[in-house]
């Protein structure tokens, strides 16, 4: 047995997934951080909310919470507020994250609370069957946009920089070695993290748009992604449609909020009672 | 010592929580029971407990699940809006069988509707607001030594049944400041949960009838908790034969305890030849009517219901064996009337008050009901 594998709830696979889907790499990124950082299962709850990453935690074998379409955050913030010692990851989809749970993430990374997310970005709902995100790219044909996506996509990075996150970073599913890196970086950050692990759905999404097969969209993923280090080097017109990948920002000076609320509030709050104030 | 205070009954709420040992909050702010959460947000940091305040109600809920399976006793509090929005969440604390304690101060509806009227219109709502069959306790206090003791059964309830409870408080009475004695601590029924190790997943495993092991993270065996429907070991599950068994687990660990849950008082009721069903604000106006109406000869007494979800069906069944006239009093266009329908036989005559446009009834408003009936 592997080190990674005691990670791993075996008698729960078969996975839900298409064969070629990218979410089998990140199950054994995050697994394999798990690993290399030597967190007991026991101390590790994995949160998701619905959709096909919704179905990842069942395969851990750590603690784990499968809940409502897109408030997999708020269901981490009372478990981290209730145990901030512990690690609390939180896996999310596009749609899950952004869309039906877009509140959810702009304030999770604005009070900066220790939760650990991995936000699986395929461009699509891939489990009612391929309806336009709010990452699917543009013009692209889904099953609720038969005539081309009229709407721009978010960048999540940007999205989140402007909510005040504390880490941030972008990999793709080609790069699993890579990805494993960076998630294993984030668990390690104090304050809020995101990794958005670009995967590749080539089922419902490239089916309809000339990737047919997980070869085709994956080759597609690696043409548009490009380390952060060689996309500083571009020009701003090279940049357009490209994203660059590894860690985007990181700021541990930012006070994480459980330490902000149980070393600093609770005390004072303490001490207000014995100076007799209120 | 006990001590004698007045107090706003969303206060009352909150020093019974507190005394109860709830140890979460999280809420949204919304009129008119956003006094809960300011009293919780000066009071939980000086107990080393935790306060936060959520972006909305889902939120709100959300955490306190997250909380719940963290160990904690939970307690949110809203208003129909607020509570309208938490319904998902509501489904999900019944389907993964966890305690929380919820508290609905309603307003008149629909919508925005009347923010700072009372009404009683959120009866069905806290029945079959979420989707899906489900077992559900709802407790409503009158009184305010009643929303005191409510609210600590509430969270003794959600403990023992694992299962959310819902609070509904009239505005009126959540914003009244009323006389009260509140006991001490010490002298208070609370329970909680025993500390307990998993060891195996079998975590959903048990006899018709009987709750859940305590659904808990971090107790040494790593778990799995799902709003999917499961098996006993928690994993999601979609044969038709599982579905049957959880369900009827679900339901019956309440419906096998009804003695325990059910609360009731009645007032002048062993010579009543009327009676009137009503509870909160509106059994606050009827209660001085049927002393009116006594003193006129009428002989009326009020059934009062502490227990609203399971309705006290056995209860009033026999209470419709002597009696023939029933006037259900209630703020809203008729809900719980209903419920009255299916209980009282085809022999009993029943009657309605019925108002929704934010001003409580008056006693003499109900007497007039009462006479009326009489003749």
């Amino acid at each position: 047995m592997r080190n990674y594998e005691r990670y791993i709830r075996y008698r729960t696979f078969p996975t839900p997934w298409c064969p070629g889907c990218g979410d089998g790499v990140i199950l054994k990124a995050i697994a394999m951080s798990f690993a290399e950082l030597g967190i007991e299962p026991a101390d590790i709850v994995v949160v998701s909310g619905i959709g096909c990453s919704g179905r990842m935690p069942t395969f851990f074998n750590t603690n784990t919470l499968h809940t409502t379409h897109g408030r997999a955050l708020t269901f981490a913030t009372g478990l981290k507020l209730s145990r901030p010692e512990k690690l609390v990851v939180v896996i999310s989809g596009d749609g899950d994250a952004t869309a039906i749970g877009g509140n959810h993430l702009i304030h999770a990374a604005r009070r900066n609370i220790g939760i650990k997310m991995i936000l699986i970005n395929n461009g699509i709902y891939g489990m009612t069957g391929g309806q336009v995100s709010p990452l699917t790219p543009q013009k692209f044909i889904t099953e609720t946009t038969p005539y081309g996506n009229i709407e721009p996509r978010f960048d999540v990075a940007k999205l989140l920089e402007g909510c005040g996150a504390s880490f941030i970073a972008r990999e793709t599913v080609n790069r699993m070695v890579q990805l494993k890196e960076v998630i294993k970086k984030s668990f390690q950050h104090k304050g809020f993290s995101v990794v958005e692990a670009i995967s590749n759905c080539h089922i419902n999404l490239g089916r309809r748009n000339k990737m047919r097969d997980c070869m085709t969209m994956t080759k597609w993923i690696a043409d548009k992604t490009i380390t952060k280090a060689q996309y500083e080097k571009l020009s701003p017109e090279d940049r357009k449609g490209r994203y660059p990948t590894g860690i985007l920002l990181e700021d541990s000076d930012r006070m994480e909020y459980t330490d902000i609320y149980y070393k600093h509030i609770v005390p004072s709050a303490q001490e207000s009672i014995q100076k007799g104030k209120h | 010592m006990s001590s004698r205070k007045v107090l706003q009954g969303n206060i009352i709420v909150a020093k019974a929580a507190i005394a109860a040992g709830c140890d979460f909050f999280a809420g949204y702010p919304i009129t008119p029971s956003s006094e809960i959460a300011q009293h919780m947000s000066q009071e939980f940091p000086r107990l080393g407990r935790t306060f936060i305040q959520m972006e909305d109600e889902i939120a709100s809920l959300g955490a306190c699940i997250g909380a719940s399976l963290a160990g904690k006793k939970v307690l949110t509090a809203t208003s129909g809006p607020g509570f309208s929005l938490m319904q998902e969440h509501l489904g999900m604390g019944v389907m993964a069988e966890i305690p929380m304690v919820i508290v609905n101060v309603m307003r008149g509806g629909p919508s925005t509707g009347l923010p700072t009227k009372p009404s009683q219109a959120d009866m069905m709502q806290t029945r079959w607001g979420t989707h899906g069959d489900h077992p559900i306790i709802v407790l409503y206090p009158t009184f305010a030594d009643e929303i005191y003791s409510e609210t600590i059964r509430a969270f003794n309830l959600s403990e023992k049944f694992w299962n959310p409870v819902i609070i509904l408080l009239d505005e009126v009475l959540a914003k009244a400041h009323e006389d009260i004695v509140i006991p001490e601590t010490k002298d208070l029924e609370i329970f909680t949960h025993q500390p307990h190790e998993i060891t195996d997943l079998n975590i959903y495993d048990r006899e018709i009838g009987f709750n859940p092991p305590r659904v808990d993270f971090f107790k040494g065996y790593p778990i799995h908790i799902d709003g999917l429907e499961h098996d006993a070991h928690g994993w999601p599950s979609a044969d038709p034969k599982n579905a049957d068994h959880m369900q009827t687990l679900r339901m019956q660990k309440i419906y096998h305890h009804l003695d325990e849950i059910i609360k009731y008082n009645e007032y002048y009721m062993d010579d009543a030849e009327i009676m009137i069903f009503s509870f909160g604000v509106s059994a606050r106006a009827a209660l001085p009517a049927i002393e009116m109406a006594r003193n006129k000869g009428i002989k009326v007494g009020l059934f009062h219901p502490l227990t609203i979800w399971p309705f006290p069906k056995e209860a009033l069944k026999n209470r419709f064996k002597r009696i023939k006239k029933v006037l259900t009093v209630e703020m809203n266009m008729g809900q719980m009337k209903y419920e009255i329908e299916r209980v009282a036989y085809d022999d009993v005559e029943k009657k309605t008050l019925l108002r929704a446009n934010g001003i409580p009834f008056t006693p003499f408003e109900v007497l007039k009901a009462i006479e009326e009936f009489k003749s």
